[in-house]
């Protein structure tokens, strides 16, 4: 006998409903960075852009941090707990091989009907997320999602390391994603480069640290110029296919929001796009560094709140980072 | 050619570093004389491999200390 089963019946489209953010107290300054470093101040603003960043408390964890967000998130957005369907969190320094940050996060909010699942892909985390609840909304098999991106990455920085120590930060960012009447998000243009996995990785496994120790705990290791040289030529490429697929003008846009990573590598980005000078772009690292995962909401969460960017304009998202991976679209903003 | 090349150089590294063009001679070195930091140095030399249609591979890319290095290496390697 042949039954039929019944398709899950999503919406037609799906939008960003909301965005929340949360930063740590502690600020970090280029000052304090300097005091491991034989560095300056100057230096660091010339390279990187970065003026200060926040760290987490020592006790205040990756899931504080990402529920913290999602709440605020989860407030704005008017839905219920109850009503998520799942929680994606993109992380890459929860310090638990499992369960999932995602899994006590949902916890937390009470989206007690949600599925809940880690995303890593690095700095490109958020952005793929934002794909995967686009299509979870119109594929039907969740009605709302939380989408959070958060890193704790002092925990997992060498501070000694002068190439490395100034750039990484904390910080969490969340958006709802929910059905939409008009479309909303974009196609997500993404992709992975795995014969670059050394390009930006770890100093060793916790296994081979455990097994043979070291002087130093398992820090993330980049290869700086490597990076930046993939970022400049390929993403560029990248965020021309999201407006394209999109069916938006680069001139049509009101906002670009890269992660940020570096504000070289936002301002090169830019400048091969020919982006036009009056679309706002995202400089959120100056005060916040590089929180990898968290860069894109956060950014966007600041921007909305200083009225640099309104809701309803259309935005350039785009993570880039390890793996090597990427990921880009194009959203209406909340 | 090598002129060619100094002169479409010196018009990237202008456009890069903002370093005036007359500055830009093959004698200069990138780091000391122009003031150009690494960063610079990879767009400089992505903005180059993308007019000649010559790859330089990062391994390569320290070994260009002067703008004559820079001319002589896209004048051997370019199609």
């Amino acid at each position: 006998m042949t039954s039929a089963i019944k398709a899950s019946g999503g919406a037609k489209y799906a939008k960003i409903m909301s965005v929340g953010g949360y930063r740590p107290e502690r600020v970090v300054t280029n000052a304090e960075i300097c005091e491991h470093i034989d560095s300056s101040d100057e230096w660091i603003r010339e390279r990187s852009g970065i003026i200060e960043r926040r760290y987490a408390a020592l006790d205040e964890t990756v899931v504080d941090m990402g529920a913290a967000a999602a709440a605020t998130a989860l407030e704005r957005s008017g839905i219920a707990p109850e009503q998520i369907g799942m929680v994606l969190t993109a992380n890459v320094t929860h310090p638990y091989q499992t369960p999932s940050a995602a899994a006590e996060i949902a916890y937390r909010i009470g989206a007690v009907n949600a599925g809940a699942l880690d995303i890593a892909a690095a700095c490109a985390g958020f952005c793929y997320g934002i794909g995967i609840a686009n299509d979870l909304v119109c594929g039907g098999t969740a009605k709302y999602v939380i989408v959070i991106g958060v890193e704790k990455l002092s925990d997992w920085t060498d501070h000694k390391d002068r190439g490395s120590a100034f750039i990484f930060a904390d910080g969490a960012g969340a958006v709802v994603v929910g059905p939409s009447d008009t479309p909303a998000i974009g196609p997500t243009i993404w992709g992975a480069d795995g014969s670059q996995k050394d390009a930006i990785t770890m100093t060793q496994s916790l296994i081979d640290y455990r097994n043979h120790g070291g002087e130093i705990f398992p820090t993330l290791l980049m290869q700086g110029q490597q990076v930046f040289r993939w970022a400049v030529s390929e993403m560029p490429k990248v965020a021309v296919r999201a407006l394209d697929a999109a069916g938006v003008q680069l001139a049509d846009l009101d906002a670009f929001i890269p992660h940020q990573a570096n504000m070289r590598i936002t301002d090169a980005i830019a400048k091969s796009l020919k982006l036009p000078a009056h679309i706002p772009i995202a400089r959120d690292i100056a005060y916040t560094g590089n929180t990898s995962a968290a860069s894109v909401p956060l950014a966007m969460d600041r921007m909305l709140a200083a009225g640099e960017i309104h809701s309803g304009g259309a935005a350039l998202l785009i993570g880039f980072g390890a793996g090597l991976a990427y990921a880009a679209q194009v959203v209406i903003l909340p | 050619m090598s002129q060619q090349i100094l002169e479409g150089l010196a018009a990237i590294v202008n456009e890069v570093a903002g370093v005036p063009v007359a500055d830009v001679q093959l004698d200069k070195s990138f780091i000391d004389d122009l003031d150009i930091d690494s960063l610079s140095m990879v767009e400089v030399v992505i903005a180059a491999e993308d007019k000649w249609g010559v790859k330089i591979p990062d391994s390569e890319v320290k070994n260009l200390k002067t703008v004559g290095d820079a001319v002589t290496f896209i004048s051997a390697n370019s199609k």
